[in-house]
């Protein structure tokens, strides 16, 4: 990637959007905020455009035939259309969805359902026993769980791929794990803790090679990367709004036409019909399909606004910023022989996220040193426990970016952490 | 800061009472599934009194240390004085800094009144307490005088 990392003047110009970020934390200490990969900040154009909608327009999409209601149905609409645009998608290939985690779960449910006779190829979306449903040991409880769910209730089996103590997906096995008994194959483009960018385009090859349907969390890379995900090969990919500067309440879920044509409805009721009988309804065709109830229009311009945001810096620019802090904090923690890194500790097909851990220090009481010093990480297994576990820890430490990080603020935590052998007592092996 | 008072940091290296001995009436196993810290838990008791706690503890410093003493403060004691030094134990740590702890009632449990002013840390210091207690009745003790003041922080 060749693009430019941003400029120190850009960042601190940009930072002033962040109304957030100029505030201090446990007694006057200025906030280093670096938990973006939990949730990240948001500029004042998302909160403008949230309040616009609500001072201007609000009334309820797709309902009635009045003046506010068609403008507010325009502004929806628009939204969809802008954000299904930056992850490669046509307008009616965006479903929105309160967050990534029901995104996924309006999948695992469609193959609950075992077929609907009123929704033509929907009977692709059935497992039996002796299916099997194939993840990996690096994701996020979001994407793991719903699919167990699923085999359980389904009598599939759930299968997954290991990971390697570099923290990269085992691959050896692919040929006894990937076989024509998948019918899905769930993974994240981006783990949430290793920060590893996974091999996508050529698992996605694979899985389609046998048939099976590629489900791909994009949670960890749509806000930090160029994503394309007709290019990608994946058939749905899901992705949550609060982490890209957009506001908490929704995300989404991009499907390539043919399968969101086939794939039985989750939620029912009002907005979703196509028609209603008292003995049976028809429903209506994708994206409104799945978008059950007054749907969330003023997030839905926030986040548009959002995409506004981050398109008018440019994804590959975003990417080569955090790839420059992400190098800068792997510099530091290699000089610590007393970190371990969890994850890649080069920087090939590596992003933003640094989740480490302090031999002998429990995470939460590393947070809580950087807690005293400002620092804002997150401590825990991040929801992924199988992959703490795969690791032999309990839970780490993880420091993530967002467009408005700076490289002083990665030296913060690097000086804050230093902290931590003293209190603790733990042998550093300085000289 | 206040938190890591030392006799914490010294209870979490070394910590007291360690290791799941026998006999014992009930065991029990409680995680903060925030974190994934884990304690296995067991109690003795003879004649309404507890003449025993171990336990087997994974987890952050607070966690591991508010164990410890515990299992100090506790083993020896009528089950009525072990309630009565968890709900003032309790009643400091939601305090949020109110309430500093009184030695006399709850001992060295005193070190963790810091704790109260980090409300996500509320849980790692009651993960021991709340499994004792939880052991308590499994092995048949009354810990209704317990229920009735403000619940367990569900952090």
């Amino acid at each position: 990637m060749s693009a430019n990392p941003l400029s120190e003047k850009e960042v601190a110009a940009l930072r002033g959007d962040f109304p957030i970020l100029a505030r201090t934390v446990r007694g006057g200490k200025p906030l280093v905020y670096l938990d973006s990969g939990a949730t990240s900040q948001k500029p004042t154009a998302v909160l403008d455009a949230e309040r616009d909608f609500y001072t201007r327009l609000n009334s309820a999409p797709h309902r009635g035939a009045h003046a506010l209601s068609e403008e507010a149905t325009a502004a929806y609409e628009s939204a969809r259309e802008r954000i299904s645009a930056f992850v490669g998608g046509r307008p009616d290939e965006l479903v929105f969805t309160k967050n990534a985690t029901e995104s996924l779960n309006l999948v695992t449910h469609a193959f609950l359902m075992g077929g609907h006779p009123a929704i033509p190829g929907s009977e692709r979306f059935t497992l039996d026993e002796g299916d099997e449903v194939l993840v990996t040991e690096m994701e996020h409880h979001a994407n793991l769980v719903p699919w167990q769910e699923l085999c359980r209730r389904t009598g599939a089996t759930l299968r997954w791929f290991p990971v390697t103590p570099e923290g990269r997906l085992d691959l050896s096995d692919i040929d006894t794990l990937l076989t024509e008994r998948t019918k899905v194959l769930a993974l994240a483009h981006v783990s949430n803790v290793l920060g590893t960018v996974n091999p996508v385009q050529m698992l996605a090859e694979r899985a389609h090679q046998v048939g099976a349907l590629v489900v791909l969390d994009a949670c960890q890379s749509v806000p930090h990367m160029p994503v394309d995900a007709p290019s990608l090969g994946v058939d749905l990919l899901a992705f949550s709004g609060h982490k890209m500067l957009g506001p908490m309440g929704i995300g989404g879920l991009w499907g390539r036409s043919e399968v969101l044509d086939a794939l039985p409805p989750f939620l029912t009721g009002g907005s979703m019909i196509e028609t209603v009988r008292m003995e049976a309804s028809t429903y209506a065709a994708p994206p409104q399909r799945f978008e059950a109830g007054v749907p969330m229009a003023a997030q839905a311009v926030g986040l548009a606004a959002a995409v506004d945001y981050l398109q008018a810096i440019g994804m590959d620019r975003v990417h080569a910023h955090e790839a420059a802090l992400t190098e800068r904090l792997l510099d530091g923690l290699a000089q610590r022989p007393w970190v371990r890194v969890l994850g890649p500790t080069d920087m090939v097909d590596r992003s933003g996220t640094v989740a480490f851990d302090v031999e002998g220090v429990h995470a939460h009481d590393v947070g809580q040193i950087l807690d005293d010093a400002g620092v804002a990480v997150r401590v825990g297994h991040h929801c992924a426990w199988p992959l703490h576990r795969a690791l032999r820890v309990t839970a780490s430490a993880r420091a993530t970016f967002g467009i408005y990080t700076t490289p002083a603020e990665v030296d913060a935590l690097l000086t804050a952490l230093d902290r931590v052998p003293a209190v603790f007592g733990i042998e550093t092996g300085a000289r | 800061m206040d938190l890591y008072q030392e006799l914490i940091l010294e209870h979490s290296k070394r910590p007291h009472r360690m290791g799941l001995r026998e006999p014992f009436d009930a065991e029990v196993h409680h995680v903060n599934p925030t974190c994934g810290d884990e304690v296995t838990l067991r109690v003795d008791v003879e004649d309404g009194t507890v003449k025993d706690i171990s336990y087997d503890a994974l987890g952050c410093s607070i966690s591991v240390a508010s164990t410890s003493v515990l299992a100090t403060e506790v083993t020896g004691e009528s089950v009525e004085e072990a309630l009565e030094v968890f709900k003032h134990y309790r009643a400091m740590l939601m305090s949020k800094g109110k309430d500093p702890g009184d030695e006399e009632q709850i001992g060295d449990g005193v070190a963790f009144s810091g704790v109260s002013q980090y409300p996500a840390r509320v849980k790692c210091a009651l993960l021991g307490w709340s499994a004792f207690t939880d052991a308590l009745a499994q092995a048949g003790v009354d810990i209704s005088t317990i229920s009735s003041d403000a619940a367990a922080p569900t952090a």
